[in-house]
């Protein structure tokens, strides 16, 4: 839980005053500027319909899930195929590596690709779906925080593809044991990519907007 | 809360700001909350009064620190390319491997892309973002104008910072060795050292990095001037 600011006067927020804060450099600017001159970052108000980017990416993430998990991530040949040639997806990855005892790299790996992409679909959405309604001041904090994890974890889920990455050019032993890199790959990097898009285009002042401006009222009202 | 909050309090304390045009003004970007501009001593931290982000937070030196940061960046990335990464052995089948084999891994048929984008967060994004920030911030360490597009270079590496991940792969390389621990005999090669020291330099890098104090620096040192920006000596 965030310890709220110790701060009671009423807040006033630039869009209420009729002027356009610029996200990239803090910078304010009247309502009809579409560029911030300062940094020439591009100006948006808090607005629903800067949704529309968000579902966009957060579809096209969860489309490339979809083969990231029906395609296999990795291809073993060992003993030039004698041994057998094994293919699998990142579900069976785990299994496999709980087969032979490898506890923490299958919590990771499941961690990594299943848990936190799948988290992530769920939070985005929900964030979308209840932005700009009102709500208490703790539960802004709490939809601020919950977007900050997902911004800040979105990126670590690129993990198993860089281990697919590392064990195909590492493990190249000839006859003894080859490891290549399955189409799955291709597909959860882009859908970790889409999924960080979505999380980037969405507008954390939404989860403000709608919500009563004392916040002495706020903290009592609930 | 660290530091002094020196952006106090939104519209009530006395400040020379104007609500029609918006200047000396600073709005959250996390909930769009308006507060009165100052200008912080190093080490202050000031955070937004509604969210708690973190508004701007100045350090001492800060930007000769990252532009050293950078250099280093430079050169350790270089080394990280060019020594061998990890080494495999079994069975008397030995592999070398190094930064450009693990890209190259993927470099046959559809995989082609993923080796740019694999290549790109390893190692060109954070040598990008290192020579972008040294160009912003040289002259601006100097008391110099900053160079002409400086305001460009800055928010491209402001933008690219998320996909930067190296420290990423530096973790997935922890993890790959783990996996094939059992099948195989693995050394560390001078470039996964040089690889693990990037990590420490980029966090340090990191949090020497204020983009509001850069983009007032930027301002002050003269670029797109609209005479917006915080008079030290008020003109009477």
């Amino acid at each position: 839980m965030t310890e709220l600011p110790a701060h009671d006067a009423p807040i006033l927020t630039a869009h209420r005053a009729g002027l356009i804060g610029c996200r990239g450099c803090g910078r304010v600017w009247p309502d009809s500027e579409d560029t911030c001159h300062r940094c020439g970052a591009a100006l948006s108000p808090p607005d629903r319909r800067s949704l529309n980017a968000v579902w966009a990416w957060l579809v096209a993430g969860f489309i490339f899930y979809i083969p990231a998990n029906l395609f296999p991530m990795l291809r073993t040949t060992t003993f030039g195929g004698l041994a057998g040639n094994t293919e699998s997806t990142i579900f069976g990855g785990v299994l496999e590596l709980l087969h032979y005892g490898n506890w923490f790299v299958a919590a990771v790996v499941f961690t990594a690709s299943i848990i936190i992409p799948i988290s992530k679909f769920i939070a985005i959405g929900w964030l979308a779906i209840v932005a700009g309604r009102p709500a208490t001041v703790r539960d802004a904090h709490n939809r601020l925080m919950l977007y900050e994890v997902v911004e800040f974890i979105g990126r670590w889920s690129m993990i198993d593809v860089f281990v697919v990455a590392i064990l195909s050019a590492l493990v190249q032993l000839g006859f003894v044991a080859s490891i290549h890199p399955g189409p799955a790959a291709v597909a959860f990097a882009l859908s970790v990519a889409f999924t960080m898009l979505s999380a980037q285009s969405f507008d954390p002042r939404l989860i403000w907007r709608g919500l009563p401006l004392r916040s002495r009222k706020d903290l009592t009202d609930q | 809360m660290a530091g002094a909050m020196a952006y106090s309090g939104p519209m009530l304390i006395e400040g020379t700001y104007d609500l029609t045009t918006g200047s000396g003004l600073v709005a959250c970007p996390r909930c769009d909350a308006l507060h009165v501009e100052h200008d912080l001593q190093a080490g202050e931290t000031a955070r937004c009064v509604r969210c708690n982000a973190v508004l701007a937070s100045p350090r001492a030196g800060a930007f000769t620190r990252i532009i050293a940061l950078s250099f280093t960046t430079i050169v350790l990335m270089i080394a990280a390319i060019f020594f061998p990464f990890l080494r495999i052995s079994r069975a008397g089948f030995g592999n070398e491997t190094s930064l450009f084999d693990v890209a190259l891994a993927f470099s046959h048929g559809a995989l082609m892309p993923l080796t740019v984008a694999l290549l790109g967060t390893i190692v060109g994004l954070p040598v990008l973002r290192a020579m972008l920030l040294v160009y912003t911030l040289v002259p601006l360490s100097a008391g110099r104008a900053p160079y002409s597009h400086a305001v460009g270079a800055f928010r491209l590496s402001e933008t690219l910072r998320p996909w930067s991940m190296a420290e990423i792969f530096v973790i997935g390389t922890t993890l790959a060795l783990i996996k094939v621990g059992g099948l195989a005999t693995i050394s560390f090669g001078p470039a996964f050292w040089a690889f693990c020291a990037l990590i420490l330099v980029n966090a340090a890098s990191n949090v020497f990095t204020s983009a509001t104090t850069v983009w007032d620096a930027i301002e002050d040192g003269g670029a797109r001037t609209d005479g917006r920006e915080i008079q030290r000596e008020p003109a009477e």
